[in-house]
């Protein structure tokens, strides 16, 4: 069948099961633009590529499935590179297609060229400069296989004008097979042995999840092992959603902003069994004391990360799901109670945000919103205090519901992948917690989710400040506050207005639990503006005794 | 201290620079670097000496191996045959030019050009041997040097082979 490149692209994407694509045309890839005119597929016009590449994403988490993005060349392609990279840090599976300059041209600096493949070098898990139009079919099936399969992560494609615009003749790609490319499922046989061994020898297990157990759909089996080996469950920021809150086994989040029963319990565990998670430096700030007088087990499908942060006993390579199936296998039980409720005690400790005199307090909105919302309900964050204190107090009980830029800390990540959520799970309520600084960053994004009638509950939390950085400059720089109040925020209830929003402020806690009915009832895109106290803190200054010894410790 | 690694990569464009940007990007230092084709035209082997601690090494290793176009990394140990090769263009006059190929000769090394002015010698060997040869020129004027990376390969029945059926990165 003769067809041309752009067709091939396109049948390839169809084939992939792709429903939806979010992107931004410009002359380099308009020949592709041009075949999904007439497909199936629906595209979401964006208003800046970056935003196309978090909503691919905030898609991809919610669906399990992968999420696309296209762009132009040159500008349209570095637009694009914030969100891949925050993609690739959270090992989310994209695929974003780039437009190039012609084949003939390329590596001639002309106009709106640039080397896209190197520029994303570090950060997608591949990439292709697609030469021969006859092999797209081949190339788009590979990369979603890629995308998809083991550690996910994006790919890129760049596909010349002149690539797109050759006719070829077509053949259906074969299977995937890459050498060079087989992730081990299976965790060792001879290690699931020792870790089984270690749990009944342990008197103090504690599990850590992280990002991993999410991809891998491996809550059962985490709920399933935490149960029978009586241990508590603590979670990176990444791994929220792993462990439902409201079991009586879950810790919270741990880190430097964690909870104060994850990181005691952390620290004097015996065993730590650590699923899918990096344990980078925000989870783990002292790497060589972590785990110290425990044995540590780190399971993980990317070999690369075990060891890499934290030291390790028991390291088992494969998927958490595969490998906990054959953990579980084994006589494992343990029914010892002595060490839950000392860890019971722990979780009564309580860290707020402080006094909050003058504006709303950011936890009551937080666990206001938790009453009210569905327990199946989406939470985006953004990037700030306010994505730790949603890590902190919102109770999330299942995976894919707690999406946040763990990795890269993207601010304005938050409004795009809340788009590309609700686009993804229209049945589900979205709802949105941003900063009066990150709302700001991917502002026009507001027009798309009009455009696609994406009715996210947007909760603004207006402090006025770059808050978490406003925090650090109190604490690490003697107050001395610089760069960090947002002096010219325009009125955001108007600005909404002017995009057809629906948007009201709250000023008066009184009022908190009728703004977020209002919130969750309204169908359609709405933003409640709330009015935090700008001295609202992830450490509050003034903490008893037990919040100090807390803070050393992980600070 | 310093290993050696032999990679098996795809012979493709762009690889080497992704196994070069992957050095620098996470701070590990290569001494040297060759890279050819191998007895199959698809894959190509690379020869990689970096200094490092076994820590260094091992993430490295992981490293590489998690770069989707790499299909095998070994380490090599120090027995193995290590080879480089030198191309030396030294000053000989009428005077010097005798002496000068009698240590190219202790060394078995060539004699490639020769001018009225300038000697090229051709040596391979380890990077010890090509030091001592160099050692032995520096007073007679070396002029332009040029050297290939280190290239390695086990002895005995030992090799870094691509196994179509159970080779498992
Ligand atoms: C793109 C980007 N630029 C800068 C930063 C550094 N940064 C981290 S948090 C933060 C402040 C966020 O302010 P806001 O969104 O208002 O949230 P708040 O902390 O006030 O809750 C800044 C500037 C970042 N994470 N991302």
């Amino acid at each position: 069948m003769k067809m041309l490149g752009a067709q091939a692209l396109v049948k390839g994407l169809e084939a992939e099961g792709v429903e939806i694509v979010f992107g931004y045309p410009g002359a380099a890839i308009m020949q592709v633009y041009d075949v999904l005119r007439d497909s199936n597929i629906h595209h979401v016009l964006v208003r800046n590529e970056q935003g196309a590449a978090h909503a691919a994403s905030g898609y991809a988490r919610v669906t399990g499935k992968v999420g696309v993005c296209i762009s132009t060349s040159g500008p349209g392609a570095t637009n694009l590179i914030t969100g891949i990279a925050t993609a690739y840090m959270d090992s989310i599976p994209i695929v974003a297609i780039t437009g190039q300059v012609p084949l003939s041209m390329v590596g001639r600096d002309v106009f709106q060229e640039v080397d896209i493949t190197g520029a994303t070098e570090p950060f997608t898990k591949y990439s292709y400069l697609v030469k021969d139009p006859n092999d797209i079919p081949q190339i788009v099936k590979e990369a979603f296989y890629i995308a998809s399969t083991g550690r996910p992560g994006p790919v890129l494609i760049d596909l010349p004008k002149d690539v797109a615009a050759s006719t070829i003749d077509y053949r259906e790609p074969g299977p995937v097979f890459i050498r060079s490319y087989r992730p081990t499922y299976m965790g060792h046989p001879g290690q699931v042995k020792r870790v089984a061994k270690a749990i009944v020898e342990s008197k103090r297990p504690v599990i850590c999840v992280g990002g991993g157990c999410i991809t891998s759909s491996a809550s059962p089996e985490i709920i399933e092992l935490a149960e029978r080996i009586k241990a508590p469950v603590a979670s990176t920021l990444m791994g929220i959603g792993a462990f439902p809150s409201g079991h009586k086994l879950y810790l919270g989040m741990l880190g430097q902003h964690g909870i104060y029963a994850a990181n005691r319990a952390i620290n004097e565990a015996d065993l730590l069994i650590v699923l899918g998670a990096r344990m980078g430096d925000r989870a783990v700030v002292k790497p060589d004391k972590f785990g110290q007088g425990a044995i540590v087990v780190h399971i993980d499908i990317d070999p690369a990360e075990i060891g890499k942060n934290v030291g390790t006993n028991i390291p088992i390579v494969g998927d958490i799901k595969t490998t906990l199936r054959e953990l579980l296998k084994k006589d494992i039980d343990r029914n010892d109670w002595g060490w839950l409720s000392k860890v019971e005690k722990w979780k009564k400790v309580r860290l707020g945000v402080g006094e909050c005199n003058d504006g709303l307090n950011p936890m009551e909105v937080i666990e206001a919103l938790a009453a009210q919302a569905p327990k199946d309900a989406i939470l985006v964050t953004d990037v700030g205090q306010h994505q730790i204190w949603a890590g902190r107090y919102y109770p999330v009980e299942q995976p894919r519901t707690f999406l946040t830029s763990g990795g890269l800390g993207t601010m304005g990540y938050g409004l795009p992948a809340a788009i590309g959520a609700k686009l993804g799970q229209p049945d589900k309520q979205v709802m949105l917690i941003t900063g009066d600084g990150s709302l700001q960053m991917n502002l026009a994004e507001l027009a798309t989710m009009v455009q696609e009638k994406a009715a996210v509950k947007i909760l603004l939390f207006n402090n006025h400040h770059l808050g978490m950085v406003r925090e650090l400059q109190q604490h690490q720089l003697g107050e001395r506050y610089y760069q960090t109040r947002m002096e010219c925020n325009p009125d955001f209830v108007k600005l909404a207005a002017a995009y057809g929003i629906e948007a009201f402020r709250v000023e008066n806690s009184d009022e908190i639990d009728e703004a977020i009915k209002r919130l969750l009832e309204h169908d359609g895109p709405i933003i409640g503006e709330f009015m935090i106290d700008p001295m609202a803190n992830v450490f509050p200054v003034s903490r008893g005794d037990k919040d100090e010894a807390h803070i050393r410790r992980i600070s | 201290m310093k290993h050696i690694l032999g990679v098996l990569v795809e012979n493709r464009p762009g690889v080497l620079s992704k196994v070069s940007g992957l050095f620098s990007r996470r701070g590990f230092n290569i001494e040297s670097l060759a890279v050819g084709i191998t007895e199959n035209p698809d894959i190509s082997r690379m020869t990689i000496v970096v200094d490092g601690d076994d820590y260094t090494v091992e993430q490295v290793t992981k490293q590489l191996n998690k770069l989707i176009d790499v299909i095998k990394v070994a380490n090599i140990g120090r027995e193995s045959v290590i080879r480089e090769l030198a191309l030396i263009k030294v000053k000989a006059t009428s005077a010097t030019r005798n002496e000068i190929i009698e240590i190219a000769n202790i060394f078995r090394a060539n004699i490639v050009d020769i001018s009225k002015n300038y000697l090229t010698i051709e040596i391979t060997g380890d990077s010890e041997k090509i030091a001592a040869l160099e050692d032995m020129l520096r007073d007679f004027g070396i002029k332009e040097m040029v050297r290939t990376g280190a290239i390695a390969i086990d002895r005995g029945s030992k090799m870094i082979k691509y196994d179509e059926d159970k080779e498992e990165k």
